[in-house]
């Protein structure tokens, strides 16, 4: 994994963005309403799945637009990225 | 019974060319059913198991390991070993096991060359002064030994630090905590072995746990490459994998696995006789008695299970171990190489019982808990036996995720383990 392919700038070093976590955790819509066990969830309980994982990352010293990454954290190889707001891509 | 390890035995063995030794453990195939399991034979994994034997009577056990015991993070870290820590939680925790390490090759009857060489923490800004004076006052208020050092103080100890104050990062001044020191990673995973091979611990090797299996809101055993192995009792200690493992049992864990990267250099004749740790500059120092020196970089920020990590990371690393030891400019790195660390949140462990009864994780380490393998073993232990945590590990429940009452170690004491 020494490229990534923004996908507004294209392929650059991977030197140039900075990893966000795991993606497509939804913001809760009534925070007021949430129970501990649901803020819980939300803010730290994270998948860490070996094998094919979906991630935000920020081209930080680029365009610093953030963007999603389907990748295998088995092998670090990168399916796909694509943007924010778009369907991930089937797998 | 084991033969005990003596200069006698040395001798004795000598004659017989070191070719008749006996094994220091079995190499068993599992049983049917054990009274626990612990998953994950790394050095906590079985400190784990032979504190059960040992403190708690049971014997019936088995330490179940995906590949070779010390194989993991337990042979991969920079062996630094420390219990200076900000919050009291964490200062019990971690001083318990420092405690324990003092007397650890003696119990084991197994050399695990334990060296308290101390451990020197440097402040490079104004806010590392401060928070470094203020971390001595808490250690020494939690009756652990910190003593803090001003920048002539810190060259006198050290004197192969660059103290110029031209550098982009000068020291300012740093902590000493003298009790702290190394040991020898895989000695203390052996050691342990053996010790639990005595009372009757079955080590199985190359064996993946490939599920577990519940009934409602229990545990029943798992299922491994060796077969079903029953079990009402289930430890995991499986670092980095510890997500994974979680997953079968269908549980979350607040847990991110990041690689870890460590390096050592050519060896040389002796050149640094204590522990250097910068956190500001992200770079930390000793030698081996190999005469090799042992470095620490940082780790990843993306969440892979690889086992390497960003040629970056090492980079950045060197660069800070350059401005502050010049004398290392041409020496050349020997070896290369990445553990994967599961780091919490709050980047203090969870030793924890969890929803699902007769499951325990011991996990979230992070970037350092060789330190505290004999301690963590140890409460670990206790919390299994007695389905309770031991007093020192009640802060560090999984509960804390929820209660919000977290030991931010993360933000309090540094980056670095």
């Amino acid at each position: 994994m020494f490229l990534i392919n923004c996908p507004y700038c294209g392929e650059r070093d991977q030197q140039e963005f900075k990893a966000g976590g795991e993606a497509h955790i939804k913001r809760p819509k009534q925070p007021t309403e949430l129970s501990d066990d649901e803020w819980a969830e939300y803010l730290f309980m994270r998948k860490n799945i070996k094998g094919v994982q979906f991630e935000r990352w920020n081209h930080a010293h680029g365009c610093r637009k953030w963007f999603n990454m389907v990748r295998d954290t088995s092998n670090d190889e990168i399916k796909a990225t694509y943007k924010m707001g778009e369907k991930p891509p089937a797998q | 019974m084991k033969n005990k390890y003596s200069i006698f035995s040395l001798i004795k063995n000598a004659f017989s060319y070191h070719e008749n030794w006996q094994k220091a453990w079995k190499d068993p195939q599992p049983k049917k059913e054990y009274d626990a399991v612990i998953i994950g034979g790394g050095g906590h994994g079985l400190a784990t198991a032979y504190y059960l034997a040992k403190k708690h009577d049971m014997k019936n056990i088995a330490v179940v390991e995906k590949s070779w015991i010390g194989g993991g993070n337990t042979g991969r870290n920079t062996t630094i070993i420390r219990s200076n820590y900000l919050w009291d939680a964490s200062a019990g925790l971690y001083d318990h096991a420092l405690k324990i390490w003092e007397s650890l090759s003696q119990e084991l009857n197994y050399n695990v060359m334990f060296s308290q060489r101390g451990v020197m923490n440097l402040a490079h800004n104004l806010q590392d002064v401060r928070d470094l004076k203020r971390r001595t006052h808490a250690n020494r208020l939690n009756g652990i030994d910190a003593v803090y050092l001003n920048t002539e103080e810190v060259k006198k100890f050290c004197p192969i630090i660059n103290t110029s104050q031209d550098i982009r990062y000068p020291v300012l001044g740093g902590t000493l905590q003298r009790r702290a020191g190394t040991a020898r990673h895989d000695a203390v995973a052996w050691g342990y072995a053996r010790g639990a091979d005595e009372m009757g611990v079955d080590i199985i090797q190359n064996c993946e746990v490939k599920g577990i299996k519940r009934n409602g809101d229990s545990v029943e055993g798992i299922e491994t490459t060796k077969g079903f192995i029953k079990t009402k009792k289930i430890g995991v200690v499986a670092a980095g994998h510890s997500s994974v493992i979680a997953n079968m049992a269908g549980i979350k864990l607040p847990l991110e696995s990041k690689p870890l990267q460590a390096l050592v250099s050519e060896p040389v004749k002796p050149i640094i006789d204590t522990v250097v740790m910068s956190n500001a500059v992200h770079a930390y120092v000793s030698q081996s008695d190999k005469g090799e020196l042992v470095i620490g970089a940082g780790t990843d920020d993306y969440v892979s299970y690889t086992q390497k990590g960003s040629h970056h990371i090492v980079e950045g690393t060197l660069n800070a171990i350059l401005e502050l030891y010049p004398i290392f400019s041409r020496m050349r790195m020997l070896r290369q190489w990445g553990g994967i660390v599961d780091i919490c949140p709050d980047a203090s462990p969870i030793l924890s019982k969890t929803s699902v009864k007769g499951l325990y994780f011991n996990c979230g380490w992070g970037t350092g808990g060789f330190k505290a393998t004999p301690g963590s073993g140890d409460l670990f232990a206790h919390t299994i036996a007695n389905d309770e945590p031991h007093k020192l590990n009640t802060a560090f429940n999984l509960n804390r995720f929820i209660s919000g009452d977290l030991v931010d170690e993360h933000g309090a004491a540094a980056v670095a383990h």
